[in-house]
């Protein structure tokens, strides 16, 4: 089984695009969309949900009114000054750590666990795809991402394909780390920009400091040649393979506002033609 | 005045509004750069740094002289940070909250305080611009506790402006919490549309007051605007796609720096702002 991780460190610069245009080139995979804060995946893919499961992860402590001495020690001891004076806990201040209610002399705080969002398993035009919703403003962001990987996996494995298209989140924080772990590989989409090139800097050395092999690809290229240049020539020096690059190209918007990929909007397109030149490129590294 | 800007969707322009507002204000204002894990707003800023902070928070250590494995730190624990295995206490200070539970249990007081490195904080200015930022360390996983450190240097009685992460969950909610207005950046297209509708939902949460800019305007379809006018969203300003723009920003370039006329908007935008602000205000009064 081999996965393929899409990330970018800075948001914005297609990743979610390219993985769309990736499956409609790929014969057999799964695809995977672990960007679970905010999915944008199957607005392309458009899944018919075959499967739905709630995502319970983490608690939140209630304080029941009708125990509380209000002795305040719930308050001393939250280290998230989660608890008002008048004793109600605050969810989204809350962390879930239990400490207020492990020693409250009263046993007058609840601990139940959290519905943060659900996940689900479909089918699309392309093939199976695991995807998931956190809910708004919720927490285990990377725990949901993890789960989701392995969902995909698992359903990879009972339809005995042996390809995982993973659509990662921006950033490089917690449910990033929770994207790369056991990833085959991951491909990096920088934009020739400073801000491009800062991101693009932090999220390869994540990989490295996680020891999973990276590959490059630039879009919008043109916007500034000599900074993709500088990007590819960065890439060289940490081992890292350049895959292509992608042209800035309006095609890629008007494929999303009708929900296609650029493969299928318009094959005859200059960013179809740079896709398809990365796919392959990618393909042939890995042995897909 | 705190004025958070969000979005949602990553790469819409969250640090171009930020920068272009705080460069345009001159005086009284500081930006606190709260995406920590990919900060970008002192590409543009190009700040002196004049303090550097490394951030720490506190994991537990154990003194295994004084240890009875009792097992009650590894039971209080919810994040599986400490566990007894036989005759030793295992800490994982890369899954610690820092909750202070394990040194609160423990009957021998043998847990006290060690650091994990969240990553640092870079204070600085341009010319009258407070400038702030966190960086995350690299193979960090948690940014909230070092957003929120960088939260702690608000000023009170100036303006302060926070570039927030991209997203709608904790990350971003600690660099919304607690703003006066929270100005939303987003693009026309499918996938800007969707992520808006997420982030108007943080904000619903929070209650606080929100307003629109739609950048790269003339692109995409009309649906963002339809949406914003049926939730009563006011669109305080639109900045059409100009390859000219664009090709600044890859250089490091604010709006204002390549088409001044630009700062006067970002004035207006401030004033607009300003005004719903109070309007709200007054609204809550008894």
């Amino acid at each position: 089984m081999k996965e393929i991780v899409i990330i970018s460190g800075k948001g914005g610069t297609g990743k979610t695009s390219i993985i769309a245009a990736f499956a409609s080139l790929a014969e057999n995979k799964v695809l995977c969309d672990a960007d679970v804060d905010a999915a944008d995946l199957h607005l392309i893919t458009k899944p018919e949900i075959k499967e739905q499961h709630d995502f319970e992860s983490g608690h939140t402590a209630i304080i029941n009114q009708d125990k509380c001495s209000e002795c305040g020690l719930c308050r001393d001891l939250c280290k998230w000054n989660a608890i008002s004076e008048d004793f109600v806990v605050n969810p989204i201040e809350c962390e879930g750590c239990g400490v207020c209610c492990y020693f409250c002399p009263e046993k007058a705080i609840d601990f139940p666990l959290n519905t943060c969002g659900e996940w689900y398993l479909s089918e699309t035009r392309f093939g199976p795809m695991a995807h998931a919703r956190l809910r708004i403003a919720e927490e285990n962001s990377g725990k949901l991402v993890a789960l989701i990987r392995q969902e995909g996996r698992k359903l990879a494995e009972k339809r005995h394909i042996n390809l995982l298209l993973t659509d990662g989140p921006p950033g490089i924080g917690c449910p990033v780390i929770a994207s790369l772990g056991g990833a085959t590989a991951v491909l990096i989409v920088a934009e020739p920009t400073v801000s491009g090139r800062h991101d693009m800097e932090r999220v390869v050395e994540l990989a490295a400091f996680f020891k999973i092999p990276a590959m490059l690809c630039v879009n919008k290229f043109d916007l500034n040649p000599d900074m993709t240049q500088a990007i590819e020539s960065f890439a060289k020096e940490k081992n890292i393979s350049v895959m292509g690059r992608v042209p800035f190209d309006p095609a890629f918007t008007r494929a999303m506002v009708q929900g296609k990929t650029i493969i299928e909007f318009d094959g005859g397109s200059e960013g179809c033609k740079a896709v398809k030149n990365i796919w392959k490129n990618l393909a042939q590294s890995l042995e897909i | 005045m705190i004025i958070s800007i969000a979005s949602g969707k990553g790469g819409t322009g969250k640090t171009t509004i930020a920068t272009n507002l705080a460069v345009s204000l001159k005086s009284d204002v500081q930006l606190l750069d709260c995406d920590v894990e990919e900060p970008n707003s002192h590409l543009f800023i190009q700040p002196v740094i004049d303090k550097v902070k490394t951030i720490t928070i506190p994991v537990p250590e154990v003194d295994m002289k004084k240890c009875s494995l009792c097992g009650k730190c590894g039971e209080i624990c919810q994040f599986k940070a400490i566990v007894v295995v036989g005759e030793t206490v295992l800490p994982f200070h890369e899954l610690c909250h820092s909750c202070g539970g394990c040194m609160e249990v423990c009957p021998e007081k043998a847990i006290t305080e060690t650091g994990r490195e969240l990553g640092v904080i870079e204070k600085g200015h341009r010319n009258g611009l407070e400038f702030v930022h966190g960086r995350l360390r690299v193979g960090e996983a948690m940014s909230p506790p070092l957003i929120k450190k960088v939260r702690e240097y608000t000023r009170p009685n100036i303006l302060t402006i926070i570039d927030a992460p991209p997203g709608t969950s904790c990350p971003v909610i600690a660099s919304m919490t607690g703003a006066d207005f929270v100005l939303l950046v987003t693009e026309p297209t499918p996938f800007g549309l969707h992520d808006l509708k997420l982030a108007v939902g943080a904000v619903k949460i929070l209650g606080i007051p929100c307003g629109l800019v739609i950048n790269r305007s003339d692109i995409g379809n009309d649906q963002v605007k339809i949406y914003a006018e049926q939730e009563n969203i006011p669109v305080l300003m639109e900045i059409p796609f100009d390859r000219s723009i664009a090709e600044a920003y890859s250089r490091g370039k604010m709006i204002v720096e390549v088409i001044p006329e630009w700062e006067e908007k970002f004035v207006k935008l401030y004033h607009q702002i300003k005004e719903i602000v109070s309007s709200n205000n007054q609204g809550q009064l008894p």
